[in-house]
């Protein structure tokens, strides 16, 4: 298959079974969900050559459906970003405009959907890496609630906010894949057996929206903002009743955010030091040596930030001023989103502050992070969040996020749905 | 903020080795967050009362897992049916 973005790190033909939910279909999965048989590397060097002995939970559902897979997807490694530029592979560039980052961490997913190489993907969703390159790229993606898809098989990098999404062209296709996906598995015992059986609802009568305005605050690219609101609009004149809404725990999310998934992804990432798998086997140099060697060889510039950043937030002295607080800071956005979905059914906002940036113009560390700060309140509260096409600005594609109760993802992607419809 | 050496004695921690040339930009880069980390400072802390977590733990009861030569085939090197790891002392 010719791959003019770079959205696979590795190409696979896993034939469909012909029949199933997913027949016909091509399924790309993203590189940090195991794949029994077929390289899974993270998007890192220290994973090179690797091999799962079993599938993902998701995978296995996907094989089961009937679908075809045909490949894995590229990605910022260890989805630690925002752009798929901090790749071992390569960079991936949106099909939108090539000179543009496809968004991350998801980006090779989001490529191959938006690009025609594959029908649906799977992507995760740890801060916003499923809805930003779908907001990106132009097309749909979804994080589900948290404990609503197992998470055997994806590769850990902060667990407590992480979960597996489904990408794809429309707001059914996105709910075809939940469908699939979305089972229980006792291996994950953070699943709270809540399978998705839902088929998707285009009507958005009687439904409350809250619209709150930090997100459409500071660093909000003002037609962005313009377009989204928008869209707002359109479903309120299908039927949908607007309200304006304040979200003041926002001001402390991304902090939280970052001083949690470093602290995470720092005891996680403990495990690669070149004995189990990988690049190593060094057995004459001293323990530190030796992994200090594989690890400093083969983790990139973003993925040793992380790991030290929250080795820092974590050593002793730091705690309470860093991860404590982040911990209050996280249990108030849940909070603020209990307080307001008791009289709203979504909240609606941009999914990203700005359309994709050029290659290269996210480098700064600090910049790149506050890209997400839309998209982290979902995973900090583990609420489903979906990003559904709603416009252009500069000919970039802008994305609508709707935000729902836990285990309402039925209700986000109802409104999808229903914004899908009003503007075919 | 942290200097260049607290920057390497963290590394030293993570066993992962920022090489010399490095260590100014990338110093100055985790100060820079460290500094946006820092609004949490202004949030009034609940000491984690308002926090309910607690752990369940169930039976651990043994279950099929997987053979042990599909396990050592990752392995960068095994020796008698195990991985081979570096020396402790």
């Amino acid at each position: 298959m010719d791959d003019p973005f770079n959205a696979y790190i590795t190409q696979w033909s896993f034939s469909g079974a012909g029949t199933g939910p997913l027949a016909g279909r091509t399924v790309a999965v993203k590189d940090n969900i195991s794949t029994a048989g077929c390289a899974t590397s993270c998007g890192s060097r220290i994973l090179a050559g690797y091999v799962p002995p079993y599938d993902a939970h998701a995978v296995a559902l996907v094989k089961a459906a009937g679908a075809a897979i045909n490949g894995k997807t590229n990605m910022d490694e260890f989805g630690m970003g925002t752009t798929t530029e901090n790749s071992a592979y390569g960079p991936t560039l949106n099909p939108r405009d090539v000179s543009r980052v496809p968004g991350g961490s998801s980006g090779g997913s989001a490529a191959a959907v938006a690009g025609g190489l594959a029908d649906l993907a799977l992507g995760t969703d740890t801060g916003g890496s499923v809805r930003c390159p779908a907001a990106f790229c132009g097309i749909v993606g979804l994080k589900p609630t948290y404990g609503r898809v197992s998470r055997y098989g994806l590769i850990a990098y902060a667990n407590s906010l992480e979960t597996i999404g489904p990408m794809g062209r429309t707001v059914r296709d996105v709910s075809d894949l939940l469908r699939v996906i979305a089972r229980p598995d006792s291996r994950d015992t953070t699943m709270q057996g809540r399978p998705y059986e839902h088929d998707p609802v285009a009507d958005p009568k009687g439904k409350r929206i809250g619209v709150p305005a930090e997100f459409f605050g500071a660093g909000v690219d003002p037609r962005v903002a313009e377009t989204v609101r928008k869209a707002v609009e359109t479903l309120a004149a299908c039927g949908a009743e607007v309200v304006s809404v304040s979200m003041p725990s926002m001001r402390y999310a991304l902090a939280a955010y970052y001083v949690t998934c470093t602290s995470e992804a720092s005891s996680n990432l403990a495990r690669y030091d070149g004995v189990r798998y990988g690049p190593g086997g060094e057995t004459a140099k001293s323990w530190h040596d030796a992994f200090t060697a594989v690890r400093s060889g083969n983790f990139g510039d973003e993925v040793r930030r992380r790991i030290l950043l929250g080795t820092f937030a974590l050593s002793a002295g730091y705690y309470g001023k860093y991860y404590g607080k982040a911990q209050t800071a996280r249990a108030n956005v849940g909070a603020d989103f209990a307080r307001l979905f008791a009289d709203v059914d979504v909240l609606a906002g941009p999914t990203m502050p700005v359309v994709a940036p050029r290659l290269g113009e996210l480098a700064d560390p600090l910049a790149m992070y506050l890209a997400d700060i839309l998209t982290v309140p979902a995973n900090l509260a583990g609420v489903p969040a979906i990003s559904v096409p709603c416009g252009t600005v500069d000919d970039l594609p802008v994305g609508l996020q709707l935000t729902g109760r836990p285990f309402e993802d039925e209700t986000v992607i109802d409104i999808a749905a229903a914004y899908e419809e009003a503007v075919a | 903020m942290v200097d260049e050496s607290e920057v390497r004695r963290v590394a030293g921690l993570a066993d992962i080795r920022i090489p010399d040339d490095e260590l100014p930009t990338f110093t100055a880069r985790f100060n820079q967050i460290l500094e946006y980390f820092d609004v949490l400072d202004t949030l009034e802390s609940d000491g984690g009362a308002g926090r309910t977590l607690h752990t369940v733990l169930r039976e651990d009861e043994p279950c099929p897992s997987l053979p042990r030569e599909a396990v050592l085939d990752n392995a960068p090197a095994d020796e008698d049916g195990f991985v081979r790891a570096p020396r402790v002392m």
